[in-house]
């Protein structure tokens, strides 16, 4: 068992940023996501394993240091939340373009604009949908615990050298600022193995030189480029990943993920304990969407909500994977403003149960 | 004499640098840039480390630098070169790293990323074109567009109270501590391109000894952009830009050696 502490979620992505040994990590402060720069210059892993720390002047410059360090084939990373994602999509659409591997998380506010500091959900369609400019997509992962925030920077740094794509780890302000035990992973020695054939790190005499871009003037080599890349995108359904509490003889279903999906585990639990058949679908990659799933439990429910901290995003997905087979709602509380167990068991009853 | 007798290897004066590939500049004939792209490949050439410098190519006209220099390259985004360039550096500090940079690139988008890159002593070489104008996009203002001078978004000539003043950014980085060697310089002459090529020498040499960020403007022309014919247009450059731009050595091993305030006046 590894050890053992009781942190906040921003702390236990650096925590596990060193010892899944990360490279660099490249940053600017904004709530609710400061913890995760603090803990790291204070750690000051430089020191240790050799990670780099760098506090950059904006969001623009923290992702475009990551453009320039990943495309030298080094595991990096950067975390900011919604508005900073939002300054950061310019340089991760030129990074998913140029197909650099690379981490970055978000750890969700209320939008839009300045918005609040609160926890929301509102930013799924930027994750999910690509963000910035272009057809392109971040693979994205949806903790739903403390512990998860930890395990999945190494998972996700894996993911991300898998299909050389940058990969989101798709939190929130609930999840990054409460505090829960943690199991850390052992620490991992710092070295740069990697496929070298497409790396900027200087020509040597065996090899062509290699470019790091996402230009492409030619607009057949530009359609082919995105055919790969649709190709490649396609292909990371071999990755989807959920978790299903109670769906075995569920007649009703929510389907949430994240903080969310901690509250709906409670709702089904009351539900349970009130002899109600509900069960809960939760997706722990919202790309590759977990639609295979939904749509076989869509030929054994009567019906499906979706809950979410936004005013309805993540549900036309889900009404992508039933295709109208059975009626798909949506509940959820836009701007911050968290709903409780209670909350949800009352939309189960109104808008899923209501009608049968 | 016949050509042939001209031509052959004993006459060889100047050999163009294996560093620069096969493929033909996008650039106008009469540009700056191709000659700058040559010092820097001869100057790598030289030092011996291909094998150890990474460029990083801007937006901009010389947004395809990649395709003429023989070295790894990373393109990036508007003016955030700097940034780019930062990241590598961090990373791979035995490496040579510079960016090279035009007007709108590095003195407009990209400031921020600029000032705090030279801000930090990023230990990187900063090329900076400077003919002020949009040169790719068709002869749009650039911040560095002279007052007075016609573009083809101030069709009636830059007026600073409704456009700002031509920003002189190299004055501005050289005060800025992390910067060690900054300098303005030009290509359109011999005597000049002689200058440019020391000038980035020492820029590399100083990378390899970690003596901090060196900037080196290069005042040049855009001929297309500003509707003259090359010869014409380095004759008003010399008449136009080098009093506003004046050439020569601003700060030399983290030393002031120009009277700023003169130069600012």
């Amino acid at each position: 068992m590894g050890e053992l502490r009781l942190m906040k979620g921003n702390e236990a992505i650096a925590e596990a940023a060193i010892r899944a040994g990360m490279d660099a990590y490249f940053g600017y402060p904004i709530t609710p996501q400061s913890e995760v720069l603090e803990y790291l210059t204070l750690e000051n892993p430089e020191e240790t394993t050799g990670m780099v720390v760098l506090q950059a002047e904006s969001e623009i410059a923290a992702i475009n240091m990551v453009y320039g360090a990943a495309g030298t084939g080094k595991k990096v990373m950067t975390s900011s939340s919604s508005p900073g994602i939002s300054l950061k999509m310019e340089g991760i659409s030129y990074i998913a373009g140029a197909e650099l591997p690379c981490l970055i998380v978000n750890v969700v506010r209320g939008g839009p604009g300045l918005g609040t500091i609160q926890p929301s959900q509102a930013d799924y369609f930027q994750a999910t949908k690509g963000g910035g400019h272009g057809d392109y997509r971040l693979i994205v992962l949806a903790p739903a615990s403390v512990q998860e925030m930890a395990d999945f920077v190494d998972k996700g740094m894996e993911l991300a050298f898998k299909y050389r794509n940058p990969v989101m780890i798709l939190s929130d302000g609930l999840i990054g600022q409460m505090m829960e035990k943690v199991e850390l992973p052992e620490q991992k020695p710092r070295v740069t193995e990697f496929d070298q054939s497409w790396v900027t790190t200087g020509k040597t005499a065996d090899r062509e030189r290699n470019i790091i871009t996402s230009l492409n003037l030619d607009p057949e080599k530009q359609y082919l480029h995105n055919m790969h890349l649709q190709e490649k995108y396609n292909s990371m359904k071999a990755d989807v990943k959920y978790e299903m509490f109670d769906c075995d003889d569920a007649e009703f279903l929510l389907v949430a993920y994240g903080s969310s999906a901690r509250i709906c585990q409670k709702a089904v639990d009351v539900a349970r304990s009130r002899g109600k058949k509900l069960g809960l679908l939760r997706p722990i990659t919202l790309y590759p969407f977990p639609d295979e799933i939904i749509s076989k439990l869509a030929r054994q429910v009567k019906g499906i909500l979706s809950v979410e901290l936004n005013a309805g995003q993540m549900v036309e997905d889900v009404r992508l994977a039933v295709n109208g087979r059975i009626p798909v709602y949506h509940y959820g509380t836009p701007g911050g403003k968290i709903y409780s167990p209670d909350d949800v068991l009352k939309a189960i009853e109104e808008k899923l149960m209501g009608g049968y | 004499m016949d050509i042939m007798e001209i031509i052959k290897p004993e006459n060889l004066v100047h050999q163009r640098t294996p560093l620069m590939t096969d493929a033909t500049l996008s650039y106008c004939p009469g540009c700056g840039h191709g000659t700058v792209h040559h010092l820097i490949m001869e100057v790598v050439q030289e030092l011996g480390i291909q094998e150890d410098t990474i460029g990083i190519a801007p937006v901009g006209c010389s947004v395809l630098a990649y395709d003429f220099m023989d070295i790894d390259m990373s393109q990036a985004a508007h003016g955030r070169a700097p940034a780019v360039a930062t990241g590598i550096k961090r990373l791979w500090p035995e490496k040579y790293v510079f960016t090279y940079q035009g007007d709108g690139d590095l003195a407009a988008i990209g400031t921020a990323e600029t000032i705090h890159a030279c801000n930090r002593g990023e230990n990187i070489i900063i090329f900076f074109i400077n003919n002020g104008i949009y040169g790719m996009t068709g002869g749009q203002m650039a911040p560095t567009t002279l007052e007075g001078m016609k573009s083809s978004t101030s069709p009636y000539g830059r007026d600073h109270v409704k456009m700002g003043y031509p920003l002189k950014i190299t004055e501005l980085v050289a005060q800025l501590p992390g910067t060690s060697f900054v300098t303005r310089q030009a290509v359109h002459k011999p005597a000049n391109v002689r200058k440019t090529k020391k000038a980035i020498l020492k820029a590399f040499e100083m990378q390899r000894e970690k003596k901090g960020l060196a900037f080196i403007e290069v005042v040049s022309n855009c001929n297309s952009g500003w509707k003259m014919t090359p010869v014409r247009s380095n004759e008003w450059m010399e008449e136009n830009m080098f009093p506003y731009y004046p050439l020569g050595d601003i700060k030399v091993d983290g030393k002031i050696v120009k009277d700023l305030m003169k130069d600012l006046m």
